[in-house]
């Protein structure tokens, strides 16, 4: 009967592939839309993941996150050094400035200072060049992203003169980073030439980045750091996680990509149980017909139940391939960059299809397990 | 002719709820259908015809009364016994055929016996057989709606029995055909339908076939005013 149910469905053309587009937009907007808030949300910690080395980030105890920050006195890296299961601590500027292109465009920038020795505090990989080109005078190394919203596509942004709070700035390499949530532009430099690139105040570092020695935990560590400096101390993946919070909790993404994916399954049980209720209206003499030959409900309930599976898994199938297909063809743009779609997020859209079908399905099925047998004969 | 009883109807009667008020459509009938003879159920609209047949076929309960079908008192039965009983022992032709339009012929005329668990293949294949057996073996790959008014009707008679039921109701076979064809049907239903075994029930108001009944039961008012071979004078 199941081969018999799935002609039925498969049968009517129009009906069959309503169906599964309900299912396929609902699945690839609910999918397509927490992707793009998940990855969204998690270039809050973008700041954290493009300084790989540091193990611990102090900060002044007001300090939130990354871009949410208050300087504290220079001394504090010292007194970071001082406490016992810190390897090392360098110090690391994050700071925001105006810069005047070539063409005369002013653009916003981030500037971000890092450990002039070390350089630790830069991305892992670079686009071009190296990052001992910082040891150039006035070099900066733009972030990849930032070329696309400094530069004309296709021209070449290193040897690119900026000015840079009336301080001149040459660009000398292009860092491989994760796009911040605001898709700033973002300038590395070495943290004594930053310095010289943000406006004078009295306090300038904004945190102090930590390796831990071998034995000693991060999360040890940073609570020793804490008990000992006063200054608020997180470990990579807590203070990643405090950046993904803040947006979490300070924007109305989280509402809007929320009342997106809410409009899709919704969208989907009207699509999927309009159509679904047309189907077997349109086949409930047959279904009735059925009944008085001799076919029990409990096959009836299996033959819809097999017609729903079928348009569940081919329109889930479909809508999850059309997200994939989504991100690829995207993922030339900068915007979209690292965009991965977590392995959650098809659970979650598998079992809004699911819930999705069960209303629907469950609907139509009343009005078949409610028809009777002897009303084929009227 | 075997003229053992197949169906034995005692006392039935049925209610309707139509609003605050009880309609009565059948008022306690007392009928016998034999094996081997083509019965028609006759009367007007509304006179409880349908009512009737679908009690004694088991797709309605009778408000009051008892129904044995080959012996059996079929609305003593649970549900799933009821349905398995019409699987086994009934087959239907339904005034609009009510053949499924995705699937062809051959399919179509198979459904009882893919519903009995048959496999897909040897199931089409009996009913091809049969099919063949009503001279529309070559349209056996075709979907209803490639096939005419005529052919329909023959896929339907196919399905009632491609699982050899031992009772056949036809609900108003002719009334969608010309009067040929109706003919044609009848005489094409009692040639496979009607056998010492089997009862064959026909629901119709069609005065163009009452010669070719072997019993005639004619109601009014939900009660049997006439049981004879013949039509009454005055219908």
């Amino acid at each position: 009967m199941l081969w018999i149910a799935i002609r039925m469905l498969t049968g009517d053309a129009q009906k069959f592939y309503g169906l599964l587009f309900g299912i396929a937009f609902s699945t690839l907007l609910i999918t397509q839309q927490l992707t793009i808030f998940v990855n969204l949300i998690e270039r809050g910690a973008s700041g954290v993941y493009n300084a790989p080395e540091a193990e611990v980030w102090v900060m002044d105890p007001v300090s939130r996150t990354t871009d949410v920050n208050y300087a504290m006195p220079s001394t504090a890296l010292d007194e970071v050094r001082s406490v016992p299961g810190v390897e090392w601590a360098v110090p690391h500027l994050r700071a925001v400035a105006s810069v005047r292109t070539g063409t005369g465009d002013l653009e916003g920038v981030a500037i971000i200072g890092v450990d002039d020795a070390t350089l630790i505090g830069m991305p892992e990989n670079m686009v071009a060049e190296t990052k001992e080109v910082l040891s150039q005078p006035d070099a900066v190394v733009i972030d990849d992203g930032g070329v696309f919203n400094l530069f004309e596509n296709g021209e070449d942004p290193i040897g690119q003169r900026l000015e840079l709070n009336d301080q001149r700035a040459v660009i000398r390499g292009v860092a491989d980073s994760i796009p911040s949530f605001t898709s700033q532009v973002v300038l590395y430099t070495k943290y004594s030439q930053a310095l010289n690139y943000v406006p004078g105040t009295r306090n300038r570092l904004t945190f102090v980045l930590a390796g831990v020695t071998e034995g000693e935990t991060a999360a040890g560590v940073a609570d020793r750091i804490e008990e000992q400096t006063g200054l608020k101390a997180e470990t990579r993946e807590e203070f990643a996680q405090a950046g993904v919070d803040f947006i979490v909790q300070n924007t109305g993404i989280p509402t809007n990509f929320g009342i997106t994916v809410v409009l899709g399954f919704v969208v989907g049980v009207a699509i999927v149980g309009l159509t679904f209720s047309l189907f077997i209206r349109d086949n409930i003499k047959q279904f009735g017909a059925l009944k008085a030959i001799g076919v029990t409900n409990s096959k009836i309930v299996g033959m819809v139940s097999a017609q729903a599976a079928l348009v569940g898994a081919v329109g889930y199938a479909l809508g999850v391939i059309g997200t994939v297909t989504f991100i690829w063809a995207f993922s030339g743009n900068p915007f979209f960059k690292g965009f991965y779609i977590p392995w959650q997020i098809p659970l979650i859209s598998l079992a809004a299809v699911v819930v999705i079908l069960a209303i629907t399905g469950w609907i139509a099925l009343r009005s078949v397990l409610n028809t009777e047998p002897a009303s084929v004969f009227r | 002719m075997n003229a053992e009883s197949a169906i034995c109807a005692r006392g039935i009667i049925r209610d309707f709820q139509a609003g605050q008020s009880t309609i009565r459509v059948l008022h306690g009938i007392d009928t016998d259908i034999r094996s081997g003879e083509m019965t028609y159920v006759v009367g007007e609209s509304g006179s409880g015809k349908t009512t009737l047949i679908s009690i004694m076929c088991g797709i309605l309960w009778p408000t009051e009364g008892e129904v044995q079908v080959f012996g059996t008192d079929i609305y003593s039965l649970s549900d799933t016994e009821l349905v398995n009983f019409r699987l086994n022992n009934i087959g239907f032709i339904f005034q609009q055929y009510n053949l499924i339009p995705s699937i062809d012929a051959a399919a179509n005329a198979a459904v009882p016996l893919i519903a009995k668990g048959m496999a897909i293949e040897p199931a089409r294949q009996k009913a091809i057989e049969l099919l063949e057996k009503l001279n529309i073996g070559d349209q056996a790959n075709k979907l209803p709606n490639q096939l005419s008014g005529g052919q329909q009707q023959r896929v339907a008679i196919a399905r009632a029995l491609v699982h050899e039921p031992r009772l056949v109701v036809c609900d108003e076979p002719t009334a969608a055909l010309d009067a040929s064809s109706g003919r044609r049907v009848m005489d094409l239903l009692r040639e496979v339908a009607v056998a010492p075994d089997r009862a064959c029930i026909i629901v119709t108001h069609d005065n163009r076939i009452f010669d070719l009944a072997d019993r005639i039961l004619v109601l009014e008012d939900g009660r049997v005013t006439h049981d004879g071979t013949d039509m009454p004078d005055d219908h």
